[in-house]
């Protein structure tokens, strides 16, 4: 009784630093409406939800029953995800499962977070272990500096190689409205102006060595949605829906010393699992689009070695060639990225959405120039769990 | 609209006390005691664990050798901490980062003192220093020291 599914609808509100004229149950229904009115379905239609946050950025432990009034889900069946930073990835995993085992024929699937109203650093230190790495390690930028820091060390790059990064996702931000960090002053320099300014800048301080502010992702406050749909109707509701090809996720250990630092090995795995059932041979060539949960600069060229798009120590090489840009062979991150919107139960949601519409078409100013067949999206959770999906134009066979 | 109130503020505290478990408790023991510090051996695959752990994650096995490990070690990688945040009971710039002990196959995560930020390297030896008084934490390790040749 497996189904095929597809993603018919996505929406998704403004990112921005405090949504202070909305509680999150409202933020919630912002982009539930968007997302019901980019499939033209109203929410009878929808036989399921999954949503998903982080319970302790909002200190809101039932968020499945809180959030009715903005899921819709009053008297339908609802299951909360929290998976920490790939909490919107797993809840698209998850909505697509419920699909995808035929039992439900159109799933909302809802990831938010409203960061301004607690203390995220003090929030995300508990998703480290208490006893072991608690007393003296705090948040989420430590432990990004030292991945940075190892593999700076590795390789031999410098801060303008992660700088390259930032410059690349923030100038794409300017092609997306609903993007948190739109810097205006960027628009217009070329990168390598936009880099030294960078480097050189004595505001731009450095919070944790090697990470400066501009090598972090903001904290942001939005809500998106997707609907998925099983063979049977996806069609019917969608002129090009986007179909789930693969979804993989690994884990594996908690304890940040016992990780192999000289790559993402949850990364890897589960982008090979997905290539695999894909039939994916030179994710370089095959993949058109990537919109990679990337919530620091360094990540931005360790992990797409760690992907298979190039090899140890080379991703500076696709960077600063352009590779990876809007027009270059593989454009990553046309949205802005996680660079420049990190609403965090929502961020991963976005990625699969903002994948989805370059094979709709609906990407407007950010649409890439191009037929998109095979688009990637990831999430990513400190310490370094991941998931990854892979959408197409085709149906799967 | 002028009239009405912005926020509601919460202080929500939840006291937690965490339970270390026999293994754990058995390195803290020693760490507290002889400022000594052991891992778990896994038979299978070798791996020594430290922290330790009563099961390998690989293997899946529980693991009951113990094998002490040095307390002398190399730093893996590291950063510096230059912003004030309550949950370090220190004040900036902080340098923590990870430290493989000996044999051990993981490092621990810890500070890193006695040094300027500047000096700290990846590579670099260090050893531990232990606090003069010390109750059975992690913290029983006050920070690890460069080693001076």
């Amino acid at each position: 009784m497996g189904k095929r599914a597809a993603i018919v609808g996505f929406g998704q509100t403004k990112g921005s630093s405090s949504r202070k004229d909305v509680n999150g149950i409202e933020m919630i229904h912002e982009a539930v409406s968007a997302a019901l009115a980019d499939a033209e379905l109203g929410i009878e239609d929808i036989d399921a939800v999954v949503i998903g946050n982080m319970d302790h950025f909002e200190g809101i432990n039932y968020v499945d029953m809180w959030s009715v009034e903005g899921s819709g889900g009053v008297m339908k069946p609802i299951i909360k995800v929290t998976t920490g930073g790939t909490t919107g990835t797993t809840v698209a995993m998850c909505a697509y499962y419920h699909v995808a085992s035929g039992l439900f024929d159109r799933v909302l699937a809802i990831g938010w977070e409203k960061n301004s109203e607690s203390d995220t650093t003090g929030a995300i230190i508990t998703a480290y272990d208490p006893i072991w790495e608690r007393p003296n390690m705090a948040g989420a930028i430590g432990g990004l500096a030292v991945d940075a820091s190892r593999y700076m060390h590795d390789h031999g790059v410098t801060e303008r190689d992660g700088a390259r990064v930032t410059v690349r996702d923030r100038l794409n931000a300017l092609n997306n409205p609903y993007a948190h960090l739109r810097q205006e002053w960027m628009r217009g320099k070329d990168v390598a102006t936009l880099v030294d300014l960078l480097v050189s800048s004595e505001e731009n301080q450095v919070l944790a060595y090697p990470l400066r502010m501009s090598d972090l992702c903001p904290r942001t406050d939005a809500a998106a949605a997707l609907i998925f749909a099983s063979e049977d109707v996806a069609e019917t509701i969608a002129p090009v829906p986007a179909w789930v090809l693969a979804v993989a996720n690994r884990h594996n250990t908690v304890y940040y010393g016992d990780l192999d630092w000289s790559l993402n090995e949850t990364l890897e795995a589960a982008s090979r699992q997905a290539f695999a059932k894909v039939g994916i041979r030179e994710p370089l060539k095959e993949i058109d689009v990537c919109e990679l949960y990337l919530p620091y600069s360094y990540a931005g060229l360790a992990w797409i070695e760690s992907i298979g798009f190039c090899g140890p120590g080379e991703g500076r090489r696709l960077l600063w060639d352009g590779v990876t840009d809007m027009d270059g062979e593989i454009p990553m991150n046309p949205s802005g990225g996680v660079m420049s919107s990190n609403p965090i139960g929502a961020t991963g949601v976005i990625r699969v959405g903002e994948a989805a519409i370059q094979i709709m078409g609906k990407a407007g100013l950010r649409q890439l120039n191009r037929d998109v067949k095979i688009a990637m999206a990831t999430g990513f959770g400190g310490c370094y769990w991941a998931d990854v999906l892979l959408l197409g134009k085709n149906k799967p066979l | 609209m002028k009239d009405a109130k912005p926020t509601c503020e919460g202080r929500i505290k939840v006291p937690y006390k965490w339970f270390v478990g026999e293994t754990g408790s058995r390195f803290f023991a020693a760490l507290r005691d002889r400022c000594e510090i052991w891992g778990t051996r896994c038979s299978r695959c070798n791996k020594v664990y430290v922290p330790p752990v009563k099961n390998c994650w690989g293997c899946f096995q529980p693991l009951d050798e113990w094998v002490p490990v040095s307390d002398s070690g190399v730093v893996e990688s590291f950063t510096v901490a230059r912003c004030p945040d309550a949950m370090f009971g220190l004040d900036p710039p902080v340098v923590y980062g990870l430290i493989r002990l000996g044999k051990a196959s993981g490092s621990l995560l810890h500070y890193i003192g006695e040094a300027r930020p500047e000096e700290v390297k990846v590579g670099m030896r260090v050893k531990a220093v232990f606090a003069d008084r010390r109750s059975g934490n992690i913290l029983d390790i006050k920070y690890f020291a460069p080693v001076r040749e």
